[in-house]
C-alpha cells in the first residue's frame, strides 16, 4: 500500500513539474528573443561555468541589497511603541516666540505714524514733508526717497491713468498671463537706461537678490561674499547651498588672498561657476565698494560678478547709473546688476539686469519671479514714471550726493567728539552716525539712539535707528541713527536736518553724563 | 478630533454654513451681476477676432442653471486625486522618451554642425558654462517648444475677459515679435476669485483717492520709520476678519512666507511641510536654520508617524528634544484643487503639541460660507491655528501677503521678519485695495456686493468641478475654486492651450517643474466675475477640445463609465 503511494505520489510530482516545464517552454517560445537569451546564457555556461556562478551570486547579493536597503537614520534609536508614545506625551516645547524686550516694547507703543504726505511748492523739488498722526507736519530724512519723486503730482497722476486702466492686482505670475505690457516697458526701458540687453523685474525689492543668487549658483558652485552684505544677499548664498567664503569689508587685499586659495584649492577639480558677490553702496556703513578693484580681481581669477546697488542706483554717478557710473565703468561690465525700485524710483519690486541670457534664465528659475504675482501695473507705471524723470533731470542725483554730503560736513564741522559719522568725505546718500566709543552694553546704547531719535522728531525731524534682525545678521553692525539724503529736501533743510541731530545728540548725552 | 473645540465663526454677520451658499433660496441675486467688467471690456474690444460668444453674452442676461449639480458636504476625509489610467501613464512615459532622445540627438548633430550656437553651454575663456545640466536641457529643448503658452503679455484688467496681445515668433519660439494687434479672450486663468480685479466701482474709487492723499509709496521699511496710518487700518481690519488678535502686512505675497518662516524657527527647531506646499514655504524652512521632514501630502497617517519618530528620536545625532515643532499646510493646494484635512491636523495638534502655520494664499476669501477661508469652511474656530497666512494677490485683486496671530507672536515677527525691517512697506494705493475689498467681503460695505461674489463664485466651481466629472475627464478636488485637469501627454500641453485661445479662451497650463512630470495639466481658475453662461459655454469648449484630444479617460467619473457599470449590473 504505501509502495502504491510513493508511486502515485512519484507521478503526482513528476505530472506537476512536467506540466509547470511545459508551460515554461510555453511562456519561453512566446516571449521574443527568449531563444536567444537562452542560447547565450547556455554557451556562455558551457564556455566558463565559473562566471555563471558568479553572476548567481551577484543576482543574489542584488536582491538582497534591494530588500535590506530601506532609509533609516544611521543613528536612529530602536524604541518600541509604548516608549515612543511615553516620550510624545512628555515633550513639552518651547513657545512659539520669545518675550519682546523691554526696548522693543517701547518702540512698538512710541512708533511714529505717518497720516498723510504733503506736497509743497517750493521753487525746485517738491518737499518732503509728512503729517504724523499727532497732527504736525515733519521733515522726512528716514524715507529712501533720493531723487524727490515720491510724492511727485505727475506721478501720480499717471499712476491713476494706470489704475483706471488695468485695476489694481495683477492676479497671476507673470508666467499665466501675469505679464503686462507696462512690465515689459519697464524692462525696456531699465534697460536701456543701463545699457544693458535686459532686464527682469521682480515685485519685491528685497526678495531679488535672494531669487538671482540661487538662480545661478548651485551645490558645487563657488560663492565670494562682502562679509558687510545685507541679509537679501545672506539669504539667497544660504538657499543656494553653494560653497561660500568672505572677505573683510572693502578689503582688497583679503578679496585677493580668498581668491588665490580658492584657486589652489580647486586646480584639479572640475570647473564650476564663480561669482563675486558685494553691495554698490552697504546699506550697514553707507560706504561705496571699490568697484575698479573688484573688477580687475574678477577678470584676473575668471569670476562673475553679482552686484546689489539698490541704494546705488539713481542717486550715485553723475546721471544716477549706479555705482558703476560713480568710478566710470560701464553697468554692463557687471554681469548681474541687482537693485531695489523702491527707493529711488519710491515705487515697489526690484530688478536684475544684465546680459540677455543671464535674464532670460530667470524667467524660469527666479523663485519669486516664477512663483509670485507680478507687480501691480500702478507700480510698475510710476517707477517707469520716475525713471523718466530721472532720465531728464539727471541733476537729481547730483543735488542727492550734494545734499548728502553737506549733512556729513555739518556733523564734521559740529566738534562734537563723541559721535562718528562714517565714510566722512563720501557723498551716497545713507548716513550712519554712531557713538565713537562704544558703550559695554548694546541694549544700553540702542536705548541712548532711540532717546535722540525721539528728541529729532519732537523738533520736526524724522530719523530712524538703523535696525536688524540681530540673532540672524552675519556680523552685528554697530548701532547707529541713519538719515537718508534726498535731493526733494533743499540743501537748507538738509544742513537744518544735520544740525538737529547734532544738536539732539548733544542733549542726549549731557543727560546721560556722556557729553 | 479637535470635537469639543469645533466652535462656529464670530463673524459681525450671522455666519453661514456652506450648505447655505447652495440653496436656491439664498440665490435671489441675478447671474452676471458683475456686468460692468463686460461692458467696459466689450465696448474696448475693436479686435475683429473677438469670439461671437463674448459679444453676445454681454448683451443676453444669463439663467439660473437649474440643478446639474448637488452639494456633498465637507468631504474633507477625501483625498480627491484619482489615479491615472494604466496606459495613458505608459504612453506619455513613452512620449517624454521620444522628446528626450529627440532632444539628445539634436543636441548631438547640432554640437557637430553649428558650434557656434552651443558656446554658452561649454567651459569658455576659464568660465563655466551659466546653467547646465537638466535644466539647460529641459528649457531648450522641451520648453522652447512649448514657449508660445506661457508668459503670454496681456493689457487691461485681467477680470471676467483678458486682453492678450498678440505675438508671433519667426524662429520656432526663440524670441517673440509682437503682431500690435490685442485680442479679448474669456479669462479662465486669473486668480480672480472674488472678482476684485476692476479698474472701476468702489475699490478703485477708494484707490484713486488714497494715491491722491498719501502719494505711490509709504517711503521705507516698516521698523525704519515708514509706517503709515493706513497700515494700521488695514492690519487691524484684518485681524478682525481673521478673527485673530494681530495682524501684519507683507509687501508681497511670496515673501510672506519667505521671510518670516526664519523668525518663527530656527536651530534646533522641526519644521514638518506638506509634500506639495509652495515654493515660498520651501524657501522660508530653508533659509530658517531648522531641520526640515516632509509628509505625503494631506495624508494624516504618515504626518502622525513622522510627528512619533521626529518626537521620540529628537534632534539628530544628539538627540536632545526638539525645541518646537513647526507644522506648515496650504489651505487650498493650487496645482491640487484639494482641500488640507484642517479637522484631521487639529486633532494630531492637540497630541502632539506642534505649531500649526497654515498658509491661505488661494483659499481666504474664495473658500468657507462668509470667505474667511478653511477654517470657515470647516466651521473651526481660527483659535485653533496658531499662525494664519495669506495673500491678498489672488480674492482681494491687491498684492502682498498677512499674516493674523496672536498679539504677541505678531509682535515678534515684526522685529524679525525680514520684510518688516528691511523690505520696502506695502505702498498706500495697494493697502487700500485691501482695505475696501475685505470690508465689502464682510458686508460692512456696499451691502451684500460680498455675499454675493461669494455665492456666485461657489456656484460657479462647483458647477463647472461636477460637469467636468460628468463628462469623463479626470479632474481633481471639491469645493475648489482651482479646478486642475490631468492632460499628462506633454503633446497635449500645448495643443490644449492653443486649441482653447483659438476658441476665445485664456487657460493656464502647468507642467514639469510645477508639476511631477508625468501628470502635466491645465488648471481653470473659477471667478465671481463669471457668469453661468460664460461657465456653461467654456464647458462646451473644453468637452469639445476634450474629445479632440482624447482627454476623457476617466476610470471612476464620466458617462462612459456609468454605462460601462450599468451593463455589468
Amino acid at each position: 500500500m504505501s509502495q502504491t503511494f510513493v508511486s502515485e505520489t512519484a507521478h503526482k510530482v513528476v505530472t506537476a513539474v512536467n506540466s509547470t516545464v511545459s508551460l515554461a517552454y510555453d511562456v519561453y517560445s512566446k516571449v521574443p528573443g527568449a531563444t536567444v537569451v537562452y542560447k547565450y546564457v547556455r554557451d556562455s555556461h558551457q564556455n566558463d561555468p565559473v562566471r555563471t556562478l558568479l553572476e548567481l551570486v551577484f543576482i543574489v547579493v542584488m536582491a538582497w541589497y534591494f530588500f535590506n536597503n530601506k532609509p533609516k537614520g544611521k543613528n536612529e534609536v530602536k524604541l518600541t511603541e509604548k516608549e515612543i508614545q511615553e516620550l510624545c506625551d512628555e515633550w513639552e516645547p518651547e513657545d512659539l516666540v520669545p518675550e519682546l524686550t523691554e526696548l522693543q516694547n517701547s518702540d512698538l507703543e512710541n512708533m511714529a505714524v505717518i497720516a498723510g504726505q504733503i506736497l509743497i511748492n517750493t521753487n525746485s523739488a517738491s518737499g518732503t514733508k509728512v503729517k504724523l498722526a499727532d497732527g504736525k507736519e515733519r521733515l522726512n530724512f528716514a524715507s529712501n526717497n533720493f531723487i524727490g519723486v515720491m510724492n511727485s503730482e505727475p506721478i501720480k497722476e499717471k499712476a491713476v491713468a494706470a489704475l483706471r486702466k488695468y485695476g489694481v492686482g495683477s492676479c497671476g505670475p507673470p508666467g499665466f498671463y501675469g505679464t503686462l505690457d507696462v512690465h515689459v516697458e519697464l524692462e525696456q526701458s531699465l534697460a536701456r537706461f543701463l545699457g544693458v540687453e535686459s532686464s527682469i523685474i521682480y515685485s519685491q525689492g528685497f526678495s531679488t537678490a535672494s531669487s538671482v543668487i540661487p538662480a545661478f549658483s548651485k551645490r558645487s558652485d563657488i560663492l565670494v561674499v562682502d562679509d558687510a552684505c545685507g541679509m537679501s544677499i545672506l539669504k539667497g548664498v544660504e538657499l543656494s547651498r553653494s560653497t561660500v567664503k568672505f572677505y573683510k569689508h572693502n578689503d582688497m587685499k583679503d578679496l585677493e588672498t580668498v581668491l588665490r586659495k580658492v584657486q589652489e584649492s580647486t586646480k584639479k577639480k572640475p570647473l564650476t561657476r564663480r561669482f563675486i558677490i558685494t553691495e554698490g553702496v552697504f546699506t550697514a556703513y553707507g560706504d561705496i565698494c571699490n568697484l575698479p578693484a573688484i573688477i580687475a580681481l574678477k577678470e584676473k581669477y575668471k569670476y562673475r560678478l553679482i552686484l546689489e546697488d539698490s541704494l546705488g542706483f539713481g542717486c550715485i554717478g553723475q546721471t544716477g547709473r549706479g555705482t558703476p557710473e560713480h568710478y566710470g565703468i560701464a553697468p554692463a561690465d557687471v554681469d548681474v546688476y541687482v537693485a531695489s525700485m523702491a527707493n529711488a524710483l519710491a515705487s515697489s519690486g526690484g530688478f536684475c539686469a544684465g546680459r540677455k541670457e543671464i535674464v532670460e534664465h530667470q524667467r524660469l528659475s527666479g523663485l519669486s519671479y516664477t512663483f509670485s504675482a507680478s507687480l501691480p501695473a500702478l507700480l510698475a507705471v510710476s517707477a517707469l514714471e520716475a525713471l523718466k524723470v530721472l532720465e531728464t533731470a539727471p541733476v537729481l542725483a547730483v543735488q542727492c550726493q550734494q545734499n548728502a554730503i553737506a549733512m556729513r560736513e555739518v556733523f564734521q564741522k559740529s566738534g562734537i567728539s563723541q559721535i562718528r559719522v562714517l565714510d566722512t568725505f563720501s557723498n551716497t546718500p545713507i548716513i550712519h552716525v554712531r557713538l565713537s566709543s562704544r558703550l559695554a552694553n548694546r541694549q544700553e546704547e540702542e536705548h541712548i539712539l532711540q532717546e535722540v531719535v525721539d528728541t529729532c522728531i519732537r523738533d520736526g525731524v524724522i530719523v530712524t535707528r538703523a535696525r536688524y534682525v540681530e540673532a540672524q545678521e552675519l556680523a552685528l553692525p554697530v548701532p547707529s541713527i541713519k538719515i537718508m539724503a534726498s535731493a526733494g529736501h533743499s540743501k537748507k533743510d538738509s544742513e537744518k536736518a544735520a544740525s538737529v541731530v547734532k544738536d539732539a545728540f548733544k542733549k542726549v548725552l549731557k543727560v546721560h553724563r556722556l557729553g | 478630533m479637535g470635537k469639543g473645540s469645533r466652535a462656529h465663526f464670530k463673524a459681525n454677520q450671522p455666519p453661514l454654513s456652506s450648505a447655505d451658499l447652495l440653496t436656491a433660496a439664498v440665490v435671489d441675486a441675478p447671474f452676471g451681476m458683475y456686468k460692468s467688467d463686460t461692458d467696459s471690456s466689450s465696448a474696448q474690444a475693436k479686435s475683429a477676432d473677438t469670439t461671437k460668444y463674448l459679444e453676445t453674452a454681454a448683451a443676453e442676461p444669463s439663467s439660473v442653471p437649474t440643478g446639474g449639480f448637488v452639494f456633498h458636504g465637507n468631504n474633507h476625509g477625501e483625498h480627491c486625486i484619482e489615479k491615472t489610467p494604466l496606459h495613458v501613464l505608459i504612453t506619455t512615459y513613452l512620449s517624454y522618451f521620444i522628446l528626450i532622445i529627440t532632444g539628445h540627438l539634436r543636441d548631438f548633430i547640432g554640437f557637430r554642425t553649428n558650434p557656434a550656437a552651443y558656446a554658452h553651454l561649454r567651459n569658455k575663456n576659464g568660465y563655466a558654462p551659466l546653467n547646465s545640466g537638466f535644466d539647460t536641457f529641459y528649457h531648450r529643448r522641451l520648453y522652447t517648444r512649448i514657449r508660445d503658452v506661457f508668459n503670454r503679455p496681456i493689457t487691461n484688467v485681467p477680470g471676467r475677459t483678458i486682453t492678450l496681445l498678440e505675438r508671433q515668433s519667426k524662429d520656432y519660439n526663440k524670441s517673440f515679435q509682437l503682431k500690435g494687434t490685442t485680442r479679448e479672450v474669456l479669462n479662465l486663468s486669473s486668480y480672480n476669485y472674488l472678482g476684485f480685479a476692476q479698474s472701476e466701482g468702489p475699490c478703485a474709487d477708494a484707490v484713486e483717492a488714497v494715491i491722491k492723499k498719501y502719494g505711490i509709496q509709504g517711503g521705507t521699511s516698516r521698523m525704519d520709520n515708514g509706517t503709515l496710518d493706513l497700515h494700521l487700518e488695514a492690519e487691524s481690519l484684518v485681524a478682525r476678519f481673521m478673527g485673530k488678535e494681530a495682524a501684519m502686512i507683507v509687501s508681497m505675497g511670496f515673501a510672506t512666507n519667505s521671510t518670516t518662516i526664519p523668525s518663527l524657527a530656527g536651530k534646533g527647531s522641526l519644521v514638518i511641510s506638506d509634500e506639495l506646499n509652495h515654493a515660498s514655504i520651501v524657501f522660508g524652512a530653508r533659509v530658517s536654520g531648522a531641520s526640515i521632514k516632509v509628509f505625503k501630502h494631506n495624508d494624516m497617517k504618515d504626518l502622525e508617524q513622522v510627528l512619533r519618530e521626529a518626537i521620540s528620536q529628537g534632534q539628530p545625532r544628539t538627540h536632545r528634544p526638539w525645541k518646537k515643532i513647526l507644522l506648515i499646510v496650504e489651505g487650498l493646494y493650487s496645482m491640487e484643487g484639494s482641500i488640507c484635512n484642517l479637522p484631521g491636523i487639529i486633532a494630531l495638534k492637540n497630541k502632539y503639541k506642534f505649531y500649526l502655520y497654515l498658509d491661505e494664499a488661494h483659499s481666504v476669501g474664495a473658500m468657507g460660507p462668509n470667505g474667511r477661508g478653511i477654517c470657515d469652511y470647516y466651521g473651526i474656530d481660527p483659535s485653533n491655528v496658531d499662525i494664519l497666512m495669506g495673500t491678498f494677490t489672488k480674492s482681494f485683486g491687491a498684492a502682498g501677503g498677512y499674516l493674523a496671530a496672536s498679539k504677541r507672536v505678531i509682535d515678534y515677527i515684526r522685529f524679525n521678519s525680514h520684510s518688516n525691517v528691511y523690505a520696502e512697506s506695502i505702498t498706500p494705493p495697494i493697502l487700500q485695495q485691501i482695505i475696501t475689498s475685505t470690508k465689502i467681503i464682510m458686508c460692512e460695505e456696499h451691502g451684500n456686493d460680498g455675499r454675493r461674489r461669494i455665492q456666485q463664485l461657489a456656484q460657479n466651481s462647483k458647477y463647472f468641478c461636477s460637469e467636468l466629472k460628468r463628462m469623463g475627464f479626470i479632474v481633481y478636488g471639491v469645493d475648489s475654486p482651482v479646478v486642475p485637469l490631468l492632460l499628462c501627454h506633454p503633446a497635449k500641453i500645448p495643443a490644449f492651450s492653443r486649441e482653447m485661445l483659438k476658441r476665445g479662451i485664456a487657460v493656464v497650463v502647468v507642467g514639469y517643474p510645477g508639476t511631477p512630470i508625468i501628470t502635466s495639466r491645465v488648471r481653470f481658475c473659477i471667478s465671481a466675475a463669471h457668469t453661468m453662461e460664460d461657465i456653461k459655454w467654456a464647458l462646451e469648449q473644453i468637452s469639445e477640445v476634450g474629445d479632440m484630444l482624447l482627454l476623457k479617460v476617466s476610470e471612476e467619473n464620466g458617462e462612459r463609465v456609468k454605462k460601462e457599470k450599468k451593463k455589468l449590473q
